[in-house]
């Protein structure tokens, strides 16, 4: 559930408000201190290059909050896109080429799903063995190189241009997806289930709550999610480059999602703090950019930041013996 | 008479000699020589990856060159990771079927220099290739990318035109990578001594597309007077060549980075107006500087580790005005010319 923080008082500062009131804080400082940063367009682009990342972390949210991880996001989103490019290649008819990776997608979905809900296999190893196994599948068997090019005049290339009100699409997108996460998980019954799985999954089965189908649904929301990502990180760039598989994306999604307050022990949190999560991370690497602050110390600035903030959690909001039994993953 | 006939029979001995002469030049020694040198040797190369346009190209020549001389051929695909290409020579090394040439892409300057010392004093020689690395290899053979540095800050001045003052932003890869740090010292050197020009901002990619494309984003925001934008590696380029597109800058904003030189990657892209300049790796003679150096090597009786010479590649900046049907190579053709699928 959403922690009940209140506005004054002990409890008032949880990690969400911590990172949100970072979030703010750093961009007030940088819209006074940065000549260009308090524009539109620039936060246009701020919102822009989250929304791929927000995407992943909705559908790495969903599975956190049931008590789970999906690690194969990342190997989904690349290879899948970048099969589907190549098939097109080939001389595939398009709409058996999405019909075709579409399958695949929510084929993997599905046997994440399955392997950890009733073949009992922890979600870390059954998610690290399917990306292994995704990548290296479509490596070796579909594409020829590490990089495939959108065809000419496609549909995804020309997504890629698409924006309303000078807003790229991307950002409605992510926007929709994030509402539509919210109404899920909020106002349906199977997505208030999720909450009452991860909080306490026997209980919740129990109770008479489907549980292994909920859980196998939210590894392939999560799948599909990811594939929508790498549609649109294809039509900005124009290529799908494969090498993201072994970035750190990966812990940048559990990262924005994590720091936005949703617990890895699940039961906890929402859209927001993935928005809060997003928000930050957003903030802050466009802020870096502007000052042309090298990666390396980026890295060093963003991760202190995290760090700070997960201690600063650490010492308001001490674990209590429920927390502590249970145990994150 | 009897002289005459020994000068007679002279003559005949010297004709027969004369015509004995050609059976003597079908027995020359040196492809004996050759052979032996060189028939049934085993050359390995380990790039960073086998995924690459670069990589691919290399690996296509190498073996058409190296199946001719009847040798064996063999690659090892690290995929980008740095403990996979380490395993990879490791194995190489302390296997019984060693390789007589280890050809090596190093990801950085330090990381494989300890293991190719090893190499070579099990008898292995080492070729460099494309990444510089602290070691003495038994050639390095690549680009010089000081001088590749250089030939991108020339095209972007060039393209910049009649700008003034030519902004220019860099994209640059990391600050680890010998690549990168060379090209850096090369780009700097020139706009350096350029009145008029001034770089406004040097973001890193971290060679990733989106990442280029997301500080390009911001660059241009910042300065949208910006008439030029050095990349360093046409794997990322793509996303500041977006980020370009997305603003509505591809008339205003001139893109110059650096790539193999194969057709789809390149010369594709500077035809569409994607990419304003490319300089290119000749690939083939590079790899052909690799299959010398590798013929050389096996028949000095050298023992590995003796002279550590450069063989660069000559790099040519291509542009639209430039661009021939030969500016590029075409790693499908390659590809299927090598009987590779």
């Amino acid at each position: 559930m959403v922690a009940k923080g209140r506005l004054f008082g002990p409890g008032a500062f949880n990690q969400e408000r911590i990172v949100l009131a970072t979030a703010i804080a750093i961009f007030a400082v940088a819209s006074f201190a940065l000549p260009g940063f308090f524009t539109a367009e620039n936060i246009v682009t701020i919102v822009r290059s989250v929304s791929v990342l927000g995407i992943l972390s909705l559908g790495m949210a969903v599975v956190i909050i049931g008590r789970g991880i999906d690690l194969s996001m990342v190997a989904i989103m690349a290879m899948s896109v970048a099969a589907y490019l190549q098939l097109l290649a080939n001389g595939m008819s398009d709409g058996a080429a999405l019909a075709l990776v579409l399958a695949g997608v929510i084929g993997i979905g599905l046997l994440n799903g399955f392997l950890v809900a009733y073949a009992e296999v922890p979600a870390l190893f059954v998610t690290l063995a399917s990306a292994s196994f995704i990548f290296g599948y479509v490596r070796s068997q579909v594409i020829g190189a590490d990089a495939v090019p959108v065809p000419r005049a496609h549909w995804v290339a020309s997504l890629g241009s698409v924006q309303f009100l000078d807003i790229p699409i991307e950002v409605f997108i992510f926007a929709a997806l994030a509402l539509a996460m919210f109404l899920f998980l909020r106002f349906t019954k199977w997505g208030r289930f999720v909450y009452y799985a991860g909080d306490n999954p026997v209980a919740a089965r129990n109770a008479g709550m489907p549980a292994r189908p909920m859980l196998v649904l939210r590894y392939v929301i999560s799948a599909m999610f990811a594939f929508i990502a790498g549609i649109l990180t294809a039509a900005s760039l124009h290529s799908m480059n494969t090498r993201v598989v072994n970035s750190t994306l990966l812990y940048d999604i559990v990262l924005v999602a994590v720091i936005g307050g949703i617990g890895l022990s699940g039961g906890k949190g929402g859209v927001r703090n993935v928005l809060i999560g997003a928000a930050l991370t957003g903030v802050l690497l466009n802020a870096m950019t502007i000052i042309d602050i090298p990666l390396i110390y980026q890295n060093l600035i963003k991760s202190t930041i995290l760090l700070a903030a997960i201690i600063f959690d650490g010492l308001i909001n001490p674990r209590d013996e429920q927390t502590a039994q249970q145990g994150d993953i | 008479m009897k002289k005459f006939l020994s000068i007679l029979a002279a003559g005949a001995a010297i004709m027969a000699g004369a015509y004995s002469a050609p059976a003597l030049a079908a027995d020359d020694p040196s492809p004996a020589v050759y052979a032996s040198a060189l028939k049934g040797k085993r050359v390995m190369l380990v790039p960073m990856a086998m995924g690459f346009d670069l990589a691919q190209g290399w690996a296509a020549i190498l073996k058409r060159e190296i199946d001719a001389f009847g040798g064996t051929f063999e690659t090892r695909d690290p995929n980008w990771s740095v403990e996979a290409g380490a395993q990879a020579i490791t194995e190489a090394i302390s296997s019984d079927n060693k390789p007589d040439v280890l050809i090596v892409m190093s990801p950085d300057l330090n990381s494989y220099a300890k293991l190719m010392k090893k190499a070579q004093s099990q008898g292995i020689y080492v070729i460099l290739i494309d990444n510089p690395a602290n070691f003495k290899a038994d050639a390095y053979v690549g680009s010089d990318w000081t001088e590749l540095g250089r030939l991108e800050a020339k095209a972007v001045i060039a393209g910049c035109k009649a700008a003034s003052p030519k902004k220019i932003g860099l994209v640059q890869g990391d600050q680890v990578n010998a690549t990168s740090l060379y090209q850096y010292a090369g780009i700097m050197e020139v706009l350096g001594k350029e009145k008029d020009v001034e770089v406004v901002a040097k973001p890193d990619s971290n060679w990733d597309a989106t990442t280029s494309r997301n500080v390009t984003a911001t660059m241009l925001q910042q300065h949208p007077d910006i008439c030029g934008i050095i990349d360093f590696w046409d794997g990322d380029a793509s996303g500041a060549a977006a980020a370009i597109r997305d603003a509505g800058l591809q008339d205003k904003v001139f893109l110059v980075t650096t790539g193999g030189g194969e057709k789809k990657a390149d010369c594709d892209k500077i035809a569409d107006g994607t990419y304003g300049a490319v300089v290119t790796t000749e690939l083939a003679q590079e790899s052909h500087n690799m299959v010398t150096m590798i013929k050389y090597l096996l028949q000095s009786g050298q023992p590995p580790g003796t002279a550590s010479p450069f063989i660069y590649t000559l790099m040519k900046p291509t542009t639209k005005e430039n661009m021939r049907a030969d500016s590029c190579w075409d790693l499908d053709a390659l590809k299927a010319e090598a009987g590779i699928k």
